[in-house]
Parts: C-alpha cells; structure tokens; sequence
C-alpha cells in the first residue's frame, strides 16, 4: 500500500509539473465553453439576403423595410433582374434572394392575393429552410397586420408552451454536448496516451516487475486525471450558470455523481485503448475514431438521433456520451430525478465495467 | 592547416545561472584518441554537443576540422560522425535500410552505398539478421552497427557518447578493436566513457570535474603526475572533489 | 535532391511498417464517410406524441389522424391526465404533448374559436421549433378546411371580409430536394484530409525528438527544409490519395453532383493539404512530447471544425464569431469545397480564399522552418 500511496504522488507531480500541459488542461475546456457556448447556434443572426423588387411600390418597400429591420437579416444586395441571381449566389455569400412580382401592390388590393418568391442556396438545406422560414414569419405578420382590422376570429389557435427552454436557447441545448466532449478529451484521450507512452518508452516493464499490482498502476496513472475532469467540470457548471445563463433545475448532488461516473466511463475507456495500441500515434487515431468523433456526432449533440437512418440510432446506443447527455440534460434543463434517469444511469455504469474488465483481462495476458 | 583536429579556447556553456561547462581548452591530434572522461552531470555531454554543432556555445573559442562552431556548423557536420547515449538508429527499419537512409543522406552514390552496404553487413557478421528490425536485435549488435553507421560517410572525426553502456566485456573489447582500427586509418576518436579500463586504451584522457578540465595527458603520463598506477585512483580522487552530485 | 529521395524512402518505409497505419489510411476514411454524413442531420424525421383528449369527438379524432397522416408525428400513448403525459415527456419518450379541450366540437362547429395546448420539450431548440410550425400549419390547414364547410354550409361568403393574402413560394437551388447528405459530404471529406494532414505529419516530428533519432539527423549535413520536405510529403500524398478515395465515394456512392471542376478541387486541395501540415509541423516546434502535441493539434482541430460552418451554420455566429472564422482554414476550404462542387464555382469565385490559403500558407511554413533549429539549447 506504501509503494502505492508513493507511485500516485509521482503521477501526480508529474503532471502537475508539466505547466504547458496542466495551462491547456485547464485552459481549453474554458476557452472551449466561450467561443462555442457563443458561437455555435442554431438561430440564424445576420444572414444575407439580396432583393430583387420587381414592383418598387409602397407595399413591397414596407416589407423590405421589416426584413431589414430583422436582426436575422441583412440586405447584402438590390438586384435588377433574375439574371443576376446565379451570380450572387454563386459568390456564396447571399443565402436568399426575394423577388417581389411585378405589380405586387395592385395585385394585393384588386384580387386580394400577392405573392413573394424565395429563392434560396439550398446547398445548405437546414439554413435554406430557416433562413425561408425566418422570411415567411415576417411577412406574415405583416400580412395580420394588414387585415387585424377586418377580420374576425374564427377557427382553431394552437397555444404552444415550451417546456424545459422557454427561449429554445441553443446554448442550453450545447453545454451538456460540451461537457461530454471536454471530459472525453481530458479523460479518455489523455489516460490512453500517457499509458501508451510508458509501453512506449519501456517504462510498463520496469513497473510491471515492481511490487505494485496492475490494477494499482492503472489507478494510479488514472487519479490525477480523474481529479483534473472534476475541476473541469465545476468550472464549466460555474461559467455555464453565469456567463450563459443556463437554468440549473435539478440537484448538483446527483450531477456531480454523474459526472464522476462518466468521467470514471471515459478514463476505463482510455485505459482500454492503451492496453490494445502500441505506441502512441496508434492510441491517438483510435481515440480519435472511437471516442471523439461519435461524441460529438453520435451523442446528440448536435444532431438529433431521431434523425439519424435506424442503423445508426443502433450504433448511437453504445456510445456513452448519448446516454450522459440524456443524464445531463435531464438534470440541467428538467430536473429530473434518479427515478427518472437510472435506465441511463445503470447503462453508464454497465458499459464502464465492460471496459475494465477487458482491459484488465488485457494487462493481465502480458504479464504472463 | 594544423595537425590539430579539435581544438577548443575558454569553451563554456551557460544554462540560465548553471555553468555547465566552464572554460575548457583542449587539443585533440589528429589521429589520435581522445578519452572524455567525467562523473554523471560532470558537463562531458553538453561539451560534446558543443563540438558536433547541436548546441551553440556561450562564449570561448572551438574549432573541429579547421571549421568555427559559431559560423560553420554546417561544414563541421560533413566532416564529422556521430554516435549518441541514446541509441538513434530507427527500431522500425532493417540494418541495411538503415545503413541506406544514412548513407545516403551523407551524399553517398548509389555505388558506394551498396559496396558500404554489403562491406557492413560482412564485418559486423550481421548476414542472417539483415532483414530483420532493428528493434530486435541485441544492444551489442546495435550499437556496433550504430557505430558503423556514424562512420559511414567517412569523417575526419567521430564523436562516440558513452557508446559501450550496457554491454558485456566482451562486446565491449571487441568494439574497442573497431575503434583501433578506425583510429589506425587516420580517423580522430572523441569517446566519453565511464569505464576506466577503457581509459586506458586512450592516447590522450581528460579529466572533467564540475564543468572543468582537471586533468589532461597520456594515461602514463596521468599516472605519474598522480603518482599512482590507475586512472580509476585518479578519477575517484578528482571526482570526490565534486560539489556537484548527479543532476 | 538525393537527399530528400532518401528521406522520403525512408518515411515510407516506416509509415507502411506500421500495422496501425494501413487501417488509418484506406478504412477509416470511408467508415467516417459513410457515418458522418448520414449522422449529421437536422431534417425532422419523425416525433411521437402523447395525447390528452378531454373532448372524445369526431372533430377531436379528425385533427388527430391529421397529425398522424404526415408521417411526422406518431402518436404514443393516450392519458387522461396532465400529470402522467408529462412524465412521458421528461423520460423523453415523447417529443410533445397535444392537448384537446372538452369543448372543442361544439365551438369549432358554432363557428367559434377554440385553441387546442401544445406542450413541446423545447431541449433541442431547433427540433421544438420544427414542431411547433409543422404542427401549426397542420392545425391551420385542418381549421380552414373547417371553416370553408361552415361557409358552404350557406352561413356566410368569406370573400366579404376582403382578406388579403401574401403568399410566398419557395424555390431552392443548387438542391431542390433539400438533401442533407449532399451538403455533408463535401464538408466531411475537408475534415478527413485535414485530420490527416494535421496529426499525421506534425506527430512524427515530435516523435523522432522522443525516440532520440532527431539529434542523429541534426549532425549530419541534411538542410532544415530537406529535412521539412521529408515529412511533409508522404502524409501530403497520403491526404492526397484519401481525398481521391473520399471524392470516389462521393461522387459513385453518394450521387453527389460534381458541377465544378475536378482540377481545380485538386490543386486547391493540395495548398489547402500544405497548410495544414505546416500547422501541423508548427506545432511539433513548440512542444517536447507526442502528448503535448496531440492535445494542442486536438484543441486546435475541434475548434476549427466547430467553427469551419460545417455542422453550425456560419451565418448563426454573433458578428465577432463570425469575424473570427476568417481564420479558419477549415472553414474556408469547407466553402470552397461546397461552391466548387454544389453550385460549380470557378477560380473567379474562389481566388481570393485560394489566395488568403496559399499566403497564410507560406507565411506559417517561414515561421516554422525559422523555429526549427538544428541545435538544441
């Protein structure tokens, strides 16, 4: 137990007394949660749009007032004719052109109808679709305006209630994505290197034939970083409450005991990975291929899995960041309970046991 | 040009307020060789890398094959070989791709390379384990075929850092007859060494202490001055004066 | 010249040694393909729904099945109560809640007003926004419907409140089908190659210092950019021959439409390749270990593919954000990829990022080969 208690001191002061790493170690999980907790969204700021106005009579020119008044919107360009579009859009910058049809007042007021065309770069199809969207809302409001006076009220409204995110922020959605990204970086990335590292440099041996058990060694070469992630964590929960604004409906308690588990998931992985590779650019593709990846992609963090063809939603339920974002997120945004998240919670803690079962199977094989 | 092959003037290295090497000034003869003896931290190393042009000095004079270390450093390492502590062959290539990739980054042509190729394999009786890795053989081997390879273009000089570590006395002899045979053919050797008998085999044997040359002459003529009859005497005798310990 | 054939002899020999290698080459790069680029999409597919009846009628049922004969929306389960349709929704069984109030027939065939509640798990922003309007568009069309019947019926002539009407028509082009596979897949081939570019070949710099075998290579006569040669180019032929592979796949197995030119993708491509290796090799100047290394070219990579518009559209950035993509190698070589084969842009278009690419390029590849030094202290 001594020899033990003297390899997790070494483990630890050797990484705490690698400043550069420990700054980035520190640093970037923070440096991450800023530029994407602003940056990436779903809602749509600034796009540009052209106008071709073909009518140029006080009706259009109100609407294309509003548009610009929008602060999704951003008149880029007053086009003279249609054949002007593919030039525009072949520069890449306007996403959609609207072209108000000749007459476009006359028509409103004689047969009661206008219409608007929306041509839009549908290369991007999401941000075709809201950039239509955000287009069609204003002009319909506009269209309400028009006739509030005249009509009546008929027919069925929907009263819509968003529960959970009432301002359908997408930086509440993304923090939780974020969390599990990070603490795959630092656990699981890093355990698996710098194991890799020790077989590397023929290190493991001199430790293997030492009276320090397998399992001690890998304990020991995972604490430091396990008590690494826990910071990390809390700094994310603090930047994520005061500088985003994210509620925080549930109980720190269960998240912290969450969290943990992911994080002891994410480091039994990383040992898995250092016990299959053999050096080190080895244990960095594969972390890359397994781990990153299918975090960011397969988790739902930023796709929803519902959307994904079957046999990926299959796929996506070996991935444990899916499962701790549905944690986190319940806890966070929901305030869900342990009664309402131990299906996920008890998959966690199955898929981490899988992981140190096999790779302590695996070290055990080459001690014989 | 003279008939030195290094000579050094007040050559020191400072690292931030450590003086690793302070003030040294050899000459090395052409031909001859050359023991670089000194503890652990004793600064053997970093003058070493100072004469091969890995590192530059902080002040004093050096001059390897009648080239500046300041300003042709370049033209020192075409003139030079080179075998480090740490073993830098590539584990991942065979003997002879090795013996290839640095035969000819030296500017061998195709002819010579494949004379030097079979020449080298033969000598060093490497015949049956040519095309294995590297990463397999045994240290001795290595290191032999190390430095073979650090000798391959021919140099006027070779540097040999510490290069019998970790072998057998047997591997060891048989490498130090290598070494008498390059020297014989007119090549300086600069070897650093912990083994004291190995001292012996030198022309010329330094002694660093704390950065310092100490003592410097034939090993005969050492013994004399020190008034006894082993280098290793002097050595412990110089070294106990030390102030400081392994770093 | 002969220096560098050795040089690039031996990378090669030592690269295709490697049994990891192989795979990370040829097998990962079609895998990612084929699984990023159906993984990453927004399109609605479909959303279950609980549902709360209070009115039991033949209107209710009607905009029921009307929700139902989208295909979007599936109805789970049936509840009496809020209460227990609301745990529903926050074990995320089901995506909303539709709620019919008791008097729903009565009003509508009265001809007035009556709402129905929806109660959408808003987490995912976007999705609770599709929801929302995809539901709304149904319930109006159902209530139109509805309200022409009265009409019919002889109550009254709608045309007398003199409704005006602005429609608009939407037409999308480039990719009418609004296919999102099309979109991703040019994007993804950007990320692979610079995956490659960026680890591959900045690593193996760092490792010959862990090995030792770079001090070797200082003493002998080799030039700093013979040496950088040497590592550049394989893993530049490699990126090379993985975008082939990638731009195969996509072109026979995707169907994606390759409007533009196939040359001019390659040769921006290969300066685009450039770049990325030289940040790669910049990043081997300023660490000691594969470690450090890999966790800066890590964060490095993560952060240029968050913010490369690949996944997030550009546009949704605040201002400041969307300055700072201008930095973003990935991000511009993400747009020309999409112009040049999407919507078959030309050099005229594009020259201006070529440009931008090939200076920063040069400029990193100085910087790099200044930092590098042959000697050690």
């Amino acid at each position: 137990m001594n020899s033990f208690k003297g390899f997790v001191i070494k483990e630890f002061k050797q990484i705490y007394r690698d400043t550069r790493t420990l700054v980035v170690l520190f640093g970037m999980p923070v440096l991450m949660l800023l530029i994407f907790g602003f940056a990436i969204r779903n809602e749509v700021n600034n796009a540009k749009v052209g106008v071709l106005d073909l009518a140029k009579d006080e009706v259009s020119s109100v609407i294309i007032q509003k548009i610009s008044a929008s602060k999704a919107f951003q008149i880029h360009a007053y086009l003279t004719s249609y054949d002007e579009v593919e030039a525009y859009f072949r520069e890449g910058d306007i996403k959609e052109i609207i072209v108000f049809e000749k007459d476009f007042a006359r028509n409103l007021t004689r047969s009661g109808s206008a219409t608007i065309q929306l041509i839009t770069d549908a290369t991007d199809p999401n941000l075709a679709n809201i950039v239509q969207t955000y287009t069609n809302a204003i002009v319909g409001d506009y269209a309400q305006e028009l006739n509030a006076s005249s009509m009546p009220v008929v027919g069925i409204k929907v009263h819509s209630k968003m529960l959970y995110n009432e301002e359908l922020a997408s930086v509440n959605l993304f923090v939780p994505g974020l969390i599990a990204v990070i603490l795959m970086l630092v656990s699981a990335l890093m355990t698996s290197i710098s194991i890799t590292k020790e077989k590397e440099m023929g290190n493991m041996e001199i430790l293997l034939v030492s009276p320090l058990k397998p399992n001690h060694i890998i304990i020991g070469k995972v604490l430091p970083y396990l008590v690494l992630s826990v910071v990390n964590v809390f700094t994310i929960l603090v930047l994520a409450k005061f500088v985003f604004g994210v509620p925080f409906v549930g109980s720190y308690l269960l998240f912290f005991a969450e969290s943990i588990l992911f994080i002891v998931t994410a480091l039994s992985l990383g040992v898995f990975i250092s016990s299959v590779a053999n050096n080190q650019q080895t244990a960095m593709m594969v972390s890359l291929v397994v781990l990153l990846l299918p975090t960011i992609l397969l988790s739902g963090f930023i796709f929803p899995i519902k959307s994904m063809p079957i046999p990926l939603q299959v796929i996506s339920n070996i991935i444990p960041a899916k499962w701790f974002l549905v944690i986190v997120r319940g806890i966070m945004l929901k305030g869900s309970g342990i009664l309402i998240i131990w299906q996920e919670t008890a998959i966690l803690i199955g898929i981490t046991l899988v992981f140190i079962t096999l790779s302590l199977k695996k070290f055990k094989v080459r001690l014989q | 040009m003279s008939d030195l092959a290094i000579q050094t003037d007040g050559l020191t290295k400072v690292f931030g307020n450590f003086t690793a090497v302070d003030n040294i000034s050899i000459n090395v003869k052409k031909g001859e060789i050359f023991g670089f003896l000194g503890a652990n931290g004793a600064g053997k190393t970093t003058a070493m890398k100072m004469l091969t042009g890995l590192l530059s000095p902080s002040s004093g004079d050096a001059k390897v094959s009648g080239y500046d270390v300041y300003s042709e450093s370049e033209l020192i390492k075409k003139n030079i070989g080179y075998m480090s502590q740490k073993f830098s062959l590539y584990d991942d290539l065979t003997p002879e791709e090795n013996i290839r990739f640095y035969g000819g980054i030296y500017g061998l042509d195709s002819k010579q390379l494949s004379h030097k190729r079979k020449e080298l394999i033969e000598s060093l009786e490497l015949g049956e384990v040519k095309k294995k890795l590297v990463g397999s053989l045994p240290l001795g081997w290595k290191q032999k075929l190390a430095f073979a390879i650090s000798i391959i273009h021919e140099p006027n000089i070779v540097f040999l850092d510490e290069p019998t570590g970790g072998v057998d006395p047997i591997t060891r002899r048989q490498f130090w007859e290598r070494i008498y045979q390059v020297a014989e053919s007119g090549v300086t050797v600069f070897v650093t060494t912990h083994y004291m008998d190995e001292a012996e085999y030198c022309d010329t044997v330094s002694i660093m202490v704390d950065g310092k040359i100490e003592a410097m002459d034939s090993p005969d003529n050492l013994k004399k001055t020190f008034e006894t009859n082993s280098i290793e005497d002097i050595f412990i005798r110089l070294a106990r004066a030390a102030k400081r310990g392994d770093r | 010249m002969r220096i560098i054939r050795f040089l690039l002899q031996k990378e090669f020999l030592q690269i295709f040694r490697n049994k990891a290698m192989l795979p990370i080459i040829f097998v990962i790069p079609v895998v990612q393909l084929l699984v990023l680029s159906f993984a990453a999409t927004y399109e609605l597919k479909e959303a279950k729904f609980a549902l709360i009846d209070r009115d039991q009628s033949i209107a209710s049922r009607e905009l029921v099945s009307k929700l139902q004969a989208t295909g979007y929306f599936i109805l789970q389960s049936e509840f009496t109560s809020e209460v227990e349709a609301k745990i529903q929704l926050e074990k995320g069984e089901v995506s909303f809640i539709v709620e019919i109030p008791r008097d729903f027939q009565q009003l509508l065939s009265n001809n007035k007003a009556t709402s129905i509640q929806l109660v959408i798990d808003a987490v995912d922003g976007s999705v609770a926004n599709l929801i929302n309007s995809y539901v709304n568009s149904i319930v109006r069309d159902y209530s139109a419907t509805k309200a022409v019947n009265i009409n019919v019926a002889g109550l009254q002539n709608i045309e007398q409140f003199s409704v005006k009407k602005i429609s608009t028509q939407a037409i999308n082009w480039y990719n009418p089908n609004l296919d999102y596979i099309t979109y991703m897949v040019p994007g993804i081939l950007v990320i692979l190659v610079s995956m490659i570019g960026l680890f591959l070949s900045g690593m193996n710099i760092v490792r010959e210092r862990e090995i030792g075998t770079i001090e070797q290579l200082n003493v002998t006569p080799i030039t700093k950019f013979q040496f950088m040669v040497g590592k550049l180019v394989p893993f530049w032929m490699i990126g090379m021959f993985d975008l082939l592979l990638g731009l195969a796949l996509a072109r026979f197995g995707f169907q994606i439409p390759f409007l533009g030119s196939l040359t001019t993708i390659l040769i921006i491509a290969g300066i685009y390749l450039v770049l990325i290796q030289v940040l790669g090799l910049f990043i081997s100047t300023i660490t000691d270990t594969q470690q450090q290394a890999m966790f800066i070219a890590w964060f490095i990579m993560v952060v240029f593919i968050l913010m490369g518009g690949l996944f997030t559209p550009i546009e949704s950035m605040p201002m400041w954000a969307q300055k700072l993509t201008l930095a973003n190698p990935i991000a511009y070589f993400i747009k020309i990829m999409r112009m040049v084969l999407l919507k078959g842009a030309g050099w005229k278009e594009v020259y201006e990022m070529v440009l931008i690419i090939s200076v920063v390029a040069a400029g990193l590849l100085a910087v790099s080969v200044n930092r590098y030094k042959k000697t050690s202290g």
